[in-house]
């Protein structure tokens, strides 16, 4: 197995469903980081069959945790200090999320008014249905 | 402040204030005539719609008030490319309150959160249209006495009819109203009106295509328009469209009390003939709808008669 050496400070975005992990990592905004990013893709996983790692050497505060809990809340975030797990963070799905993804609908406003935000809305939280809060077009 | 961007901004009691107000408006209106005096309407219409925009001037004039505005967006500002936030941030400085159409989902709801002053969603694309539901609640209300224990048939293109879909959105708030849905297979209510709103609410409701199966247990029916290019194929339209036209004929199927309206306009879903017919109510349901808009008016503005 290939080894990635251990993060000494920073986190880990672990349980990536496998081939997500370039995405996640463009959404994150982490190719605007200057810190160091590894990112593992096909692991071996006993839960998932394969998975995708990330590993930053960051703050986990240099993330937005909103952003991954609507990408994927089941992924795990692990917050690493001197070489140790010394914390996780849960993710859940945000109330609302702001300029991480865009209206699809065509007769919605936002398409001809682009200074607007795009605002989605969580308006199921079971099912996970995020609706835009100015057509309530459903993000699918 | 209070804005009204859909019909589920106000709750049954606020709804059922709102018509009490206008019905008390229809009894009385020169009580009502000079208490909007000096007040304003903006109509922003950024799409032609004549009888909305001139239902709502009537409403303020018949108030005593005064009404401005577009009634394209040609003529206003968005033609040089000016905003909808930009728009109604001027108009606040012009009027006490607005009216807008637009083609555009949402842009009352971004007007509101820019304006100092109410704002009306006269109809926002194929989204929302909340003074038609109002318009439509309170004919039901005043000609039925009441807005419960209803069978209601819903018949036209009701998957992208919006005054549809509001009517059922307001009407599941109210107990034991049971939805008869007549339409041909391709202009079915959306599956998320059926899931997220009907069965969500528990409400009764059956599929039809049929509008003569559904008439003798209807006690009102509401007509829209099958529009001929909301169809796959021409040979489907010309085999379904007389089935959604209502004639004296299929009136003899209707209980005695049964209503018709119909959101207007009409091309040939009503026949002319059945404008006869006293059950048919669409013409007094544009006239309710200038009282409802003339209590809404006082509702914003927070004016007590």
């Amino acid at each position: 197995m290939l080894n990635v050496g251990a993060l000494q400070e920073g986190f880990v975005l672990d349980h990536i469903k496998a081939g997500k992990a370039m995405s996640i990592y463009h959404d994150l905004g982490l190719d605007k980081i200057e810190d160091c990013v590894a990112i593992i893709k096909n692991a071996r996983s006993n839960k998932m069959g394969k998975k995708d790692i990330i590993k930053i050497e960051a703050p986990i505060e240099s993330i937005n945790l909103d952003t991954l809990g609507f990408i994927d809340h089941n992924i795990t975030v692990n917050i690493i200090q001197n070489g140790q797990i010394v914390g996780k963070k849960n993710l859940k799905h945000p109330k609302k999320i702001t300029n991480i993804v865009k209206c699809k609908n065509p007769r919605c406003i936002t398409t001809i008014e682009q200074e607007l935000d795009q605002v989605f809305i969580l308006t199921d939280e079971e099912h996970a249905v995020y609706r835009c809060l100015y057509c309530e077009e459903k993000y699918n | 402040m209070k804005h009204l961007i859909s019909p589920l901004d106000l709750s049954v009691e606020e709804l059922d204030e709102l018509m009490n107000v206008a019905l008390d408006i229809s009894k009385n209106p020169k009580k009502y005539a000079e208490v909007c005096h000096g007040k304003k309407i903006a109509t922003l219409f950024y799409e032609p719609s004549t009888r909305t925009r001139l239902s709502f001037e009537a409403a303020m004039m018949n108030l005593g008030g005064n009404a401005l505005g577009f009634s394209s967006a040609s003529s206003s500002s968005a033609a040089k490319g000016e905003s909808v936030a930009d728009t109604i941030r001027i108009i606040s400085c012009y009027a006490d309150i607005c009216a807008m159409r637009h083609p555009k989902e949402g842009a009352a709801l971004v007007a509101a959160m820019n304006s100092s002053i109410p704002v009306i969603n006269a109809g926002d694309g194929g989204h929302q249209h909340p003074t038609q539901t109002l318009t439509d609640l309170m004919t039901i209300r005043t000609l039925k006495g009441h807005l419960d224990h209803l069978t209601i048939g819903l018949c036209g293109d009701l998957k992208f009819g919006r005054t549809v879909h509001s009517l059922i959105n307001a009407l599941v708030r109210y107990s034991n109203v049971r939805f008869v849905l007549i339409s041909p297979d391709e202009l079915r209510v959306p599956s998320y009106i059926r899931h997220d709103v009907l069965e969500a609410n528990g409400a009764e409701y059956q599929e039809v295509s049929q509008l003569e199966d559904a008439l003798p247990k209807l006690d009102l029916l509401y007509m829209t328009r099958v529009q001929k290019e909301r169809f796959f194929n021409e040979e489907e339209y010309i085999r379904m469209k007389d089935c959604y036209i209502l004639d004296t004929k299929k009136m003899t199927l209707a209980r005695p009390d049964m209503l018709v309206l119909h959101p207007l306009p009409r091309v040939n879903e009503i026949s002319v003939e059945v404008d006869k017919d006293p059950r048919a109510v669409y013409f007094e349901q544009v006239q309710y709808g200038v009282y409802i808009r003339m209590a809404l008016i006082l509702k914003l503005l927070e004016i007590q008669v």
